[in-house]
C-alpha cells in the first residue's frame, strides 16, 4: 500500500535534483523553481485570472465554469492514465460515481465537517478504491483492461439500486451545502464562490498532477506505455507504476465527482453511466492524448459543445426532432472529422501550428 | 534529504487554501429569507413565458417526449383562442435527457432567461434536484410530472404543488378493487425498483396481505425480467399488479406469454396508456405481435385512471385534445396517445389558473390563485393545490380496456390519502371544456 504514494512522492521531487542547465537567463530562473513550486505558482496565477473572470459573470455562467472545471480535473486524471500509462479505462465515470457518493453521504451524515475534510476523505476513498482496481488489473492489456474496467461503469450504478436504502435508488442522493460564508455574500454570490471553491481544488489538483507526470514517474509511465518489456529491462517496476497511474488517475475522478455534486447537489445513478465513461474517454480524445491542454480543451467542449450546437440549431427551425438530436449526431462527426485529419486532437492542431511558426521563423 | 522538499511545501499549501475554503461545516445550511414574490418576471403586456424541462432525448425520450408536444399543442390553442388575459403563453421547452446533471443545468438556464414559472418539470430524480433551488429562487413550481410524494410538502416547499395522482393512493384504490373483486385469489406485485415501488405497495399492502404471493421488482435499466416473471409464474400469482411504466408493461406481457403465463394485469396509470403499449408490443416482439394479436395482448387488462382517456368516445375533454390534436401537432403522422393527454391536462389547468389569476399577474398572484381554484376538470377527478395540501389529483377511476379499442369504467372515481385514511365514493363532476374558462 505504500509503494504507490512512495513512487508519487519520489515523481513529485524527482525534477529538482536534476537541476536541468539554463538554456537562456530568462527560462533558467523559471526552470530553476523546483516544479511543484513552479505548477502551484502557475496555478495560483489561474486561480487568480478565473475568480477575476467569475466576478464580472452571471450565476450562470459560473456554474458552467465550474462544470469545466470538474470536468477537466475529470479528463486530466483520464489523461493521466490513457496518455501517460497507457491503460485505456472505460469506467472512469464509476470513479466519479464513488466521489460523489462519498462526498453525499459525508454531507448527510456529517453535516458538520467543513468541505475541506469531505474533499480529504473523498481522495483517501477514491484513492483506495483506485488501488483496489489497479491491483486487480495490472496485469490485464488492450482489450481486456477495457472489458474489466467496463463491468466498473456498469456494475458500480447496480449498487445505488441494490442498497437504495442507503443510496437512494434511481432518484439517489440530494445534498445542500453551505453557499458563500458569512462576511463574502455581498461579494460573491453563492454560485460564483461555488465555483471558485471548484476551481480552487481543480487547479491544486492540476498541480499534482503536472508535477506527477513531469517528474520521474511520469517517465515511467510514459516508458510503461511505450514498451513494457524495455521499460521492465531498464529497472522499471511495470505493475506498481501502472499500479499507481490507476491510483492517480482514480483519486482525480473522485475528487471530480465530488466537486460536481458539490455543485449539483443531485448524484444519481443515471449520471454515472457508462455513457459518461464513454464520453470522458471520447471527450479526451478529440481534445488531444498525451498533454494536460488537451484535457482542457475536451472538458471545454464537453460543457459547451452541446450548448452551441443547440443554440444554433435554435435559429435554423428546424422540425424539433431533427433539432433535440442534431447535438450528438455533430459532436460525432466532430470527432471523426478531428480524428481524420488530426490524429493528435484539438491540442494536435495547436502543436502543429507551433511547430510550423518555429520552423519559419529558423529558416528566416 | 534535499530530494523532498518540495512535497511538504505542496502538502501545505494544499491544506492552507483547502481549510480556507471553508471553515464552516459543507452540510450546515443558513435559511435564506424568503424571496420575493410580488414580482412579475418574465410577464410582458402581451407574454408569459413559462419554462420546463423534459426528456427530448436519450432513453426516456420515446417513452416522455409526447407530454411536452401534447401540452404546446394545447397553448397553441390557447394562443389562438387570444391567450390568457390578452397574454400569449410563451412555453419554453428544454431538454434534460432524463439526466439529473443536465436538469439543473437546464432549469438555471430557464431561471437566467426569466421564466415566470416552472410547468411540469418531468421526473422524480430530474426535479428533485431542483426544488430547493427553485423554492429558494422563489419561482413557482407547478405540477411537476411525476407521482412522487415530495411534491407534496408545503413546508419544505412552499412554492411546490403536485399533480398526479401519486402513487400511494392510487395502490390503494387497487388494493382494494382487487381485494373486492378478486378475492381469495393469488395477488402478486411487480414493480419499478424506486419510489414507485416503494409508494405503491405502501397502499396496496393496506388492503392485500395474506393474497399476497410474489413480490418482483424491476431496474429501469435492465431489459431481461424473465426471472421475475418466472418467480410470479411459479408462486402462482392470479392477478399481478404491475407498478411499471410502459416499457416493462409491455416486456412483462410478451415475457408471461412466452412462458405461456396469463394472469389478470392491473397496471397503474403511468404504465396504462393503451396505444403506447400498442406500439411498444409491436416493437419489443419486432413486429410478431402488432395490430390485432397486440390488440388482443390488451384486452381485459385492468388500468387505473384519473385524465381524461382518449379511448372514451363518451368524453368531451377527450373529443376537444383529439380535435385539438389534429389541429396544432406539428408532425402530421404523430398519433395521440393518453401520454399526450397528460401534457394537454395539465395545460389546460395551468391556462385556466393563470386566467383566474387576473391581468394584474405576479407570482404572488399565480400562488394565490392556486390556493383559492376551485378545479373542475378536465379531469374527472377532484383536484387539490391548497395552502397546506398539495397532493394534486386526490383518486383514481378503473377501466378495463377491451379489444377493439374500447374501455369499460368498472368502478368509479374513489378519492383517499396517501396515509392510512378510508376510499371514499365521490359525487364530483367535472364541467365540460365549453362550460370551463381556460382562455380569453
Amino acid at each position: 500500500m505504500s509503494s504507490p504514494t512512495r513512487e508519487r512522492a519520489e515523481g513529485a521531487t524527482a525534477p529538482t535534483s536534476q537541476g536541468s542547465p539554463p538554456a537562456s537567463p530568462k527560462a533558467g530562473f523559471w526552470k530553476r523553481i523546483p516544479s511543484p513550486v513552479r505548477n502551484l505558482l502557475l496555478a495560483a496565477l489561474a486561480l487568480t485570472a478565473i475568480s477575476g473572470l467569475m466576478l464580472f459573470s452571471s450565476d450562470l455562467s459560473s456554474l458552467r465554469y465550474a462544470a469545466v472545471g470538474y470536468t477537466l480535473l475529470a479528463i486530466a486524471g483520464l489523461q493521466l492514465l490513457v496518455g501517460g500509462s497507457g491503460q485505456v479505462s472505460l469506467g472512469h465515470g464509476a470513479f466519479m460515481m464513488i466521489g460523489a457518493y462519498s462526498m453525499a453521504l459525508l454531507v448527510l451524515h456529517l453535516p458538520m465537517l467543513p468541505l475541506a475534510a469531505n474533499l480529504l476523505i473523498v481522495v483517501v476513498v477514491s484513492a483506495v478504491a483506485g488501488l483496489l482496481v489497479g491491483a486487480a488489473t495490472a496485469r490485464l492489456h488492450g482489450p481486456y483492461l477495457a472489458g474489466a474496467t467496463l463491468i466498473l461503469a456498469v456494475g458500480l450504478p447496480g449498487l445505488a439500486h441494490r442498497y437504495h436504502d442507503v443510496l437512494g435508488g434511481s432518484n439517489g442522493l440530494r445534498i445542500r451545502v453551505a453557499g458563500a460564508p458569512p462576511g463574502l455574500e455581498n461579494l460573491v454570490s453563492d454560485e460564483q464562490w461555488t465555483s471558485i471553491v471548484v476551481w480552487t481544488v481543480v487547479l491544486l489538483a492540476l498541480a499534482v498532477l503536472a508535477t506527477v507526470s513531469g517528474g520521474r514517474l511520469g517517465r515511467r509511465m510514459r516508458s510503461v506505455r511505450d514498451d513494457e518489456t524495455a521499460a521492465a529491462m531498464a529497472g522499471v517496476p511495470v505493475g506498481s507504476t501502472k499500479v499507481a497511474a490507476f491510483v492517480i488517475a482514480s483519486t482525480a475522478g473522485g475528487l471530480a465527482g465530488a466537486l460536481q455534486i458539490y455543485v449539483l447537489g443531485t448524484a444519481t445513478p443515471s449520471i454515472f453511466t457508462l455513457a459518461l465513461s464513454l464520453t470522458l474517454l471520447a471527450v479526451l480524445v478529440l481534445g488531444g492524448v498525451g498533454s494536460m491542454w488537451g484535457a482542457l480543451w475536451a472538458a471545454l467542449a464537453v460543457v459547451y459543445l452541446e450548448l452551441w450546437v443547440s443554440d444554433l440549431a435554435g435559429l435554423l427551425e428546424m422540425n424539433s426532432n431533427v433539432e433535440n438530436n442534431l447535438p450528438l449526431v455533430f459532436f460525432g462527426i466532430v470527432l471523426i472529422l478531428v480524428l481524420r485529419f488530426w490524429p493528435l486532437g484539438i491540442q494536435g492542431i495547436f502543436q502543429r501550428l507551433a511547430a510550423r511558426r518555429r520552423l519559419s521563423e529558423t529558416s528566416r | 534529504m534535499r530530494m523532498r522538499r518540495g512535497t511538504p511545501v505542496a502538502a501545505a499549501a494544499l491544506a492552507l487554501a483547502l481549510m480556507a475554503t471553508a471553515c464552516q461545516g459543507a452540510g450546515e445550511v443558513t435559511e435564506g429569507e424568503d424571496a420575493d414574490l410580488a414580482v412579475a418576471t418574465g410577464v410582458t403586456e402581451d407574454t408569459i413565458t413559462v419554462g420546463t424541462h423534459q426528456p427530448l432525448t436519450g432513453v426516456a425520450a420515446s417513452g416522455y417526449s409526447p407530454i411536452s408536444r401534447g401540452a404546446q399543442a394545447v397553448f397553441d390553442y390557447v394562443n389562438e383562442q387570444g391567450g390568457v388575459n390578452g397574454r400569449q403563453i410563451d412555453y419554453v421547452v428544454k431538454d434534460d435527457a432524463y439526466d439529473p446533471a443536465q436538469t439543473v443545468d437546464v432549469t438555471r438556464e430557464l431561471v437566467d432567461e426569466e421564466i415566470f414559472a416552472m410547468f411540469g418539470g418531468l421526473g422524480t430524480p430530474t426535479h428533485s434536484g431542483v426544488l430547493d433551488y427553485l423554492n429558494e429562487e422563489g419561482i413557482p413550481d407547478v405540477f411537476p410530472a411525476s407521482g412522487a410524494l415530495v411534491w407534496n410538502s408545503p413546508e419544505e416547499y412552499p412554492l411546490t404543488y403536485g399533480w398526479q395522482t401519486d402513487y400511494t393512493k392510487e395502490a390503494k384504490v387497487q388494493g382494494q378493487y382487487i381485494a373486492e373483486n378478486f378475492p381469495g385469489q393469488n395477488v402478486g406485485f411487480f414493480y419499478q425498483n424506486d419510489d414507485v415501488g416503494t409508494d405503491s405497495q405502501a397502499g396496496l399492502d393496506q388492503y392485500l396481505t395474506d393474497e399476497v404471493v410474489a413480490r418482483e421488482h424491476y431496474e429501469s435499466s435492465v431489459t431481461d425480467i424473465s426471472a421475475q416473471i418466472a418467480a410470479l409464474q411459479a408462486a402462482e400469482a392470479e392477478v399481478v399488479v404491475c407498478s411499471c411504466i410502459p416499457a416493462f408493461m409491455a416486456n412483462a406481457m410478451l415475457t408471461a406469454s412466452a412462458m405461456e403465463y396469463s394472469p389478470q394485469w392491473v397496471v397503474s396509470s403511468i404504465g396504462g396508456d393503451t396505444r403506447t403499449l400498442q406500439g411498444m408490443l409491436a416493437a419489443f416482439s419486432d413486429g410478431a405481435v402488432e395490430g390485432e394479436a397486440a390488440d388482443a395482448f390488451l384486452d381485459g387488462l385492468v388500468i387505473t385512471s384519473y385524465m381524461p382517456r382518449i379511448e372514451d368516445p363518451e368524453d368531451e375533454w377527450a373529443q376537444l385534445f383529439i380535435e385539438v390534436w389534429e389541429d396544432y401537432r406539428e408532425d402530421d403522422s404523430e398519433v395521440l396517445t393518453n401520454t399526450h393527454v397528460f401534457g394537454m391536462t395539465q395545460a389546460v389547468m395551468f391556462s385556466q389558473a393563470l386566467l383566474e389569476a387576473g391581468e394584474d399577474l405576479d407570482r404572488q398572484a399565480l400562488i394565490d390563485t392556486l390556493h383559492s381554484i376551485e378545479w373542475q376538470g378536465p379531469s374527472p377527478v377532484p383536484f387539490t393545490s391548497s395552502e397546506d395540501d398539495r397532493g394534486g389529483h386526490q383518486g383514481v377511476y378503473v377501466v378495463q380496456y377491451q379489444a377493439g379499442g374500447d374501455i369499460e369504467l368498472i368502478q368509479d372515481t374513489r378519492v383517499t390519502d396517501n396515509a392510512g385514511g378510508p376510499i371514499e365514493e365521490t359525487d364530483f363532476t367535472q364541467l365540460s371544456p365549453s362550460e370551463l374558462a381556460f382562455h380569453d
